[in-house]
């Protein structure tokens, strides 16, 4: 399946893609009316250790550790191969929090549910919109072994 | 092949999945003496606080049976089996056999013999969806409870039902709240929190005796009630496995693919001892988590497929009215801690490894540390200043990193 890679050595840390998560989850069309004076709560972070600057976000993994810790059945792996979250279902344990190896799934901002990127397969824009919007193609969306 | 299975909770439905991942045909008998279809079972807490409803426990989808051909059998109670003739017996004298069985009976409540208990007119424990839907029955906004026990359950307990009654006391023998759980600091933070909502605990004392609804306390208070909940611990089902000459030890004894001593017969869950790769003993792990990635590896070793057995730790995932704690591992070694009057990090560092961590609403990425204490990474490959600060991947080696970030995983 394709899934987003992060090409660490493009990465200029300029945090644009989680602007662009965070505005896509919104399904507006402007992006300064959508998230201006606004905190915002994307499912991509950008890490920052000195030169050294690279995205994060859920590796969808073939095996994932989140799906089968989680205590509700709140979290499942598609026949896509996209690992999606029912907030319905979750009751805000984090246990998937507890095991993700890569710190890739989050508390959501209301506290009663985790949140996780998927691929944008949850909003309109169908495919990753940062990746879309990555102005150095530091991330990536495609098939890789 | 056929495939029986007792116990229909995490192990037991996890178990399926390992099954079907290898074998699609073979035939599988799902034995469980709880008449519903599989529901989370810590989710019985959740369920009395509002923040989940029946319809939306279910821990698999509704077709989860007849997709995966699972022969079901419901509210009824596996009560003997014969490893020799591999047969199962179940109420009525009735037998089914078996090529390859599998134990995930879990655990139940254990409840201690204490003076007076049977003049209580209203006492449970809470480990199923019954003791949740019995003591619902019991909650009225007039009534006192009172809870033995500030484990885990006992104050899962308490947080369903804190708003629907009058008021909850707490009693534990332990000094400290969740005591297998947290160390003093972080109790201490959480117990503070805990208070302020209205909550009495009762520590470093235990009931002497029960006079209706009074219990008199070993220091000599005594604590007035309506409603007793018994949360002291849980008690693995392993009965069925030691009468027929299975190795119990605390739990049943299982290699690390979960198969017993007896020929084709595996066990899995609350039911079985675990290898703690953090602590280096063996013990019981009664885990949500630990149950499921057992009974997926009991699954596919039972189908004749091949599954690297998962390292175990202990793992917690708990919280109250909204703040969260996250443990995992064992609290052995050096405290590398960070504590604020209402939040901490505690890390705890042996031999030049991360044994174990106890986060107080300080939950972000805590897996990045997990991963460290289940895979033994030594803190020399790694960052240590910048990993103490907070779990991050940048503390990594560019290499690592692309391993985890640049290839499918």
């Amino acid at each position: 399946m394709k899934r987003i890679y992060v090409n660490e050595k493009w990465c200029l840390g300029c945090h644009l893609c989680e602007y662009e998560c965070a505005f896509a989850a919104t399904g507006l069309d402007d992006m300064v009316k959508a998230l201006k004076g606004r905190p915002i709560h994307p499912k991509i972070r950008v890490e920052d250790a000195g030169e050294v600057h690279f995205a994060v976000n859920c590796r969808q993994c073939k095996d994932p550790v989140c799906v089968r810790r989680c205590i509700s059945g709140a979290l499942t792996k598609g026949e896509d191969g996209v690992v999606r979250i029912d907030r319905e279902k979750c009751v805000g344990c984090l246990t998937c929090v507890l095991v993700c190896p890569y710190g890739a799934v989050m508390p959501a901002p209301d506290g009663h549910a985790a949140m996780k990127c998927q691929l944008c397969t949850d909003n309109v824009c169908g495919e990753p919109n940062c990746v879309r919007h990555c102005p150095n193609q530091a991330i990536v969306f495609e098939e890789r072994a | 092949m056929k495939y029986v299975i007792i116990g229909n909770s995490a192990a037991g439905v996890s178990a399926v999945e390992g099954i079907r991942s290898v074998d699609k045909e073979g035939e599988i008998v799902l034995i469980s003496d709880e008449p519903f279809a599989a529901y989370g079972r810590p989710l019985i807490s959740y369920y009395l606080l509002g923040a989940t409803d029946r319809s939306r426990m279910n821990y698999r989808p509704a077709d989860f049976y007849e997709k995966n051909k699972v022969q079901t059998m419901f509210g009824v109670r596996a009560e003997r089996i014969d490893p020799d003739a591999h047969t199962v017996c179940f109420g009525g004298g009735n037998t089914t056999e078996y090529d390859k069985l599998l134990f995930a009976t879990g655990s139940r409540a254990f409840v201690p013999p204490m003076s007076g208990i049977e003049s209580v007119p209203e006492r449970f424990t809470f480990m199923t969806m019954q003791d949740a839907l019995d003591l619902e029955e019991a909650l009225s906004p007039e009534k006192e409870v009172l809870i033995i026990g500030a484990g885990l359950i006992g104050l899962k307990c308490m947080e369903g039902i804190l708003a629907r009654v009058k008021g909850v006391a707490v009693v534990d023998l332990a000094p400290r709240i969740l005591p297998s759980v947290l160390d003093a600091e972080a109790a201490a933070i959480v117990q503070r929190e805990l208070e302020a909502r209205g909550v009495q605990f009762l520590l470093s004392d235990s009931v002497a005796r029960f006079d209706g609804k009074t219990a008199h306390l070993q220091s000599g208070r005594t604590c007035a009630f309506d409603i007793l909940v018994v949360a002291v611990g849980v008690r693995p089902n392993v009965e069925l496995v030691r009468e027929a000459g299975g190795t119990v030890a605390r739990g049943i004894v299982t290699d690390e693919c979960q198969r017993t001593d007896l020929p084709d017969v595996f066990a899995a869950g609350d039911c079985t001892e675990s290898m703690d790769v953090s602590s280096g003993t063996r013990r019981i792990l009664a885990l949500l988590p630990n149950a499921c990635a057992q009974g997926f590896c009991a699954g596919v070793v039972m189908a004749g497929g091949e599954r690297a057995p998962e390292p175990a730790i202990p793992l917690n995932a708990v919280g109250f009215f909204g703040s969260h704690i996250l443990t995992a591992g064992s609290y052995e070694g050096e405290c590398i801690a960070e504590t604020y009057p209402d939040r901490c990090r505690r890390l705890f560092v042996k031999d030049g490894k991360l044994k174990g961590f106890i986060l107080v609403n300080e939950p972000e990425r805590a897996g990045i540390y997990t991963a460290l204490i289940r895979r033994g990474t030594p803190l020399a490959e790694l960052d240590e200043a910048l990993l103490c600060k907070a779990p991050c991947l940048a503390a990594f080696s560019e290499k690592a990193r692309a391993e985890m970030l640049a290839r499918e995983v």
